[in-house]
């Protein structure tokens, strides 16, 4: 179906739903790589006009990708659940707004209606919606997940302690633990991007992470960062696996490219639920996305790349994920081009994913050839944590020595507590204090050598300070 | 400027001098905490124990940090000195020929990989003009991310890569120095030359602690539309990372096996690591 607006004499005309979302997008640099962005500034407000006028409705029959040619769009239509979704059903997107900001949209009758929306809805409002709005509405949004402590309560904000180390060494990589526990990072996960994807080294890393959990009863969960069907060897060998965790994308093109299916996601699910390792839930899933990727596997079927990105979400759902991050600026200038773009790309991320339902962290980063820097960062980080985003990274001083990125660092989640009074995970912040490591204020307190995380050092990792 | 200050030449990830005995525990130097575990760093490049100022880093590390990533930026940015480059080249003995991406600048090249990987149409004509018929080998210099990584490694590469392709026998087409280049551009340049295979250098996407750092593609039977899945990557060629010699005698290895085997790619895997002697490669002329 076309779509038109009119402003003034001229008459502006959008070849069908997915070319008008296309053209209402906030401009950005990878839906002008895909040749669909819109022409112009006057074009850009015309077809957000053209969308806020379009009924909630017109998303559940004119699918943006073909529903017999992808399972994600049929996964989104098949699992739609109407009753929920009644409260909102005679809305346009422009309603669907000012519903969102109203004080009728209190946290929990967002979270009644998130098995009602689709990716496509979340998106589309999102496009008419400022920051502030992107901001204001997540802020309500209440996504709590459990596997060793509680992620996702009000007034809280985790964060991933993330120790990546250039060749997997085991003793870099418990260096970089015990500098993040000692900065009271780890509470979302402590999870590793390995070098290797050999099943040994993999296997070990595991077993180092949870040698570290078990020692010191830390109230959180490990996670190696590798594909779905590795884990689910990995777990078939009799190897600790806390979290099983995948890229994930918003077409079933774009997953193919990354050798998954519904099906791969459901076999690692099942496979890390019988493992029966959370003590306080069972959200065993890791999922990680990002603007971008399905134009990059050229699998986006003329969709702008931000629908794609909320369509993602919709196929981490059904998991009932412990974690979902979007990667927001790792994926390069020819996606998201500056830091303006970036900024405003995590802001949509997050408010889509917590309109689902989704418990959505953000990767704030950016490669050294985005016109990016540390001060863009700063500032959407102070934005998320505003927003509520249930987690960020941890990385020391911001410098991912193995994906050779920057993001955010076990400096800055204690920059965002301060300013924004934000807690850690209750479980991990009173291990913290119990451990010495924050006062009752969860403030760092100063730590001498023989810290007990310090002393039992040598034994963890190969011939750790000998 | 103090001994300490920005101007402080050691390198960006030398971990902070190791504290004396009795320097072990946590202390605050004016209003900086400093940490107890800073022997720690000496096990990883990762940036750990840095100290903090209340919430945030110490002003010698937010420096430190900014100096980097300057320097990534710097690398990303510089514009490339392809005269030098080729100078370099035929000092060695080797032919060039300089050749544009359809990218028409820096800015675009960013936001359109897709002109990267494809001839400018002049210089495509260039190299069907000056092409001379089949050839075992192309050579491509590309500037890719990091100019910085190719005029600081492209020359001594190729001069531990040449005696290896005298050695092999192999036909060599004039070394070409492609700006504004991606991976894949390589494949129309061997195309054009009528090449067997191409083997590209690129200036890899910078990290804050691997500014210069230079990686070799290998594609055999090379035609525009190749995929990344039927190439071999050669990563971080660099000081601090695979030094130029080891890095070129790996790629002649990848090349020797493309030949025998007449693929690249994913089925084609690396095991030159077999041939070494205590970590080092044979010398030429012993294999």
């Amino acid at each position: 179906m076309a779509y038109r607006h009119i402003i003034g004499a001229r008459t502006w005309a959008f070849a069908d739903l997915r070319d008008l979302m296309a053209k209402a997008t906030p401009i950005r640099s990878g839906d002008m790589l895909a040749g669909i962005a819109a022409g112009s500034a006057e074009e850009n407000v015309a077809a957000r006009m053209c969308l806020a006028e379009v009924p909630l409705r017109a998303f559940l029959t004119e699918a943006l990708i073909p529903y017999e040619r992808d399972e994600v769009t049929r996964l989104i239509i098949d699992t739609h659940d109407e009753a929920v979704f009644r409260p909102v059903a005679h809305m346009t997107v422009g309603d669907f707004r000012d519903f969102l900001l109203s004080e009728a949209a209190t946290s929990e009758a967002l979270a009644a209606l998130a098995p009602g929306i689709t990716p496509e809805m979340a998106a589309a409002v999102s496009k008419i919606m400022r920051n502030q709005d992107l901001i204001a509405v997540a802020k309500k949004c209440r996504v709590v997940t459990r596997f060793r402590d509680t992620i996702g309560l009000a007034g809280t904000m985790a964060v991933r302690l993330q120790p990546n180390h250039p060749t997997d060494d085991a003793a870099g990589i418990t260096a970089s633990i015990l500098d993040g526990l000692l900065y009271g990072c780890g509470d979302a996960v402590i999870g590793i991007n390995p070098a290797s994807d050999s099943i040994p080294v993999l296997a070990d890393l595991l077993k180092l992470i949870d040698d570290v959990i078990q020692r010191f009863a830390i109230p959180t969960q490990g996670c190696v960062l590798t594909h779905v069907t590795t884990s689910v060897e990995v777990i078939n060998r009799g190897v600790p696996v806390d979290l099983v965790f995948q890229s994930v994308a918003g077409s079933e093109g774009a997953n193919a490219s990354f050798g998954i299916s519904l099906a791969t996601l459901k076999e690692g699910h099942e496979a890390a639920l019988s493992l029966g390792r959370g003590t306080l839930g069972d959200n065993v899933m890791y999922f990680e996305t990002g603007q971008g990727s399905a134009l990059s596997a050229n699998a986006h079927h003329g969709v702008d790349q931000q629908t794609l990105e909320a369509r993602a979400y919709a196929v981490c759902r059904p998991f009932r994920p412990l974690l979902v991050n979007t990667v927001v600026g790792f994926i390069g200038p020819e996606y998201l081009y500056d830091g303006k773009q970036i900024i405003r790309a995590g802001l949509e991320d997050h408010f889509c994913g917590k309109l689902m339902g989704v418990p959505l962290g953000c990767d704030v980063c950016y490669t050294n050839h985005a016109e990016a820097d540390q001060d863009d960062m700063d500032t959407l980080m102070t934005l998320l944590g505003a927003a509520g985003v249930t987690y960020i990274m941890g990385i020391p001083g911001s410098d991912d020595v193995m994906l050779n990125y920057q993001s955010t660092s076990f400096h800055d989640q204690l920059y965002l507590r301060e300013v924004l009074g934000l807690k850690r995970a209750p479980e991990f912040a009173a291990w913290l204090m119990e451990m010495g490591i924050t006062g009752p204020d969860g403030r760092l307190k100063p730590q001498g050598a023989s810290h007990p995380l310090l002393a039992a050092a040598r034994g963890l990792g190969a011939g750790l300070a000998a | 400027m103090s001994a300490a200050g920005v101007g402080d030449e050691r390198p960006i990830n030398e971990p902070q001098a190791a504290p004396s005995e009795g320097q072990s525990e946590g202390r605050a130097e004016g209003y900086v905490h400093l940490d107890s575990w800073r022997r720690l760093a000496a096990m990883t490049p990762a940036r750990i124990a840095l100290g903090r100022a209340g919430a945030g880093l110490p002003t010698r590390e937010v420096l430190r940090f900014s100096l980097a990533h300057a320097q990534a930026r710097d690398a990303v940015h510089t514009p490339f000195d392809a005269e030098a480059v080729a100078e370099g080249i035929a000092g060695l003995g080797l032919a060039t020929l300089q050749v544009s991406s359809a990218a028409p600048a820096r800015d675009a090249y960013l936001r359109r990989p897709d002109l990267g990987r494809r001839l400018a149409d002049e210089s495509r004509a260039l190299l069907r003009e000056t092409g001379r018929g089949p050839v075992d080998l192309a050579i491509v210099v590309a500037d890719g991310l990091s100019s910085t990584a190719v005029h600081v490694q492209a020359v001594p590469f190729l001069a531990a890569l040449k005696p290896r392709i005298a050695q092999a026998g192999w036909s060599v087409a004039p070394v070409v120095i492609a700006r504004e280049a991606r991976v894949a551009l390589g494949d129309e340049v061997g195309e054009v030359l009528k090449a067997k295979a191409v083997a590209l250098l690129v200036g890899e996407r910078p990290g804050l602690s691997s500014p210069d750092s230079l990686g070799l593609y290998l594609t055999f039977d090379p035609k525009v539309g190749r995929t990344d899945a039927e190439r071999n990557c050669i990563s971080n060629v660099r000081g601090e990372g695979l030094s130029h010699d080891l890095a070129a005698f790996k790629l002649a290895w990848l090349i020797g096996e493309a030949f025998r085997r007449q693929l690249t790619g994913v089925n084609l895997k690396d095991e030159s690591d077999l041939l070494l002697e205590a970590g080092r490669p044979p010398a030429i002329g012993s294999a």
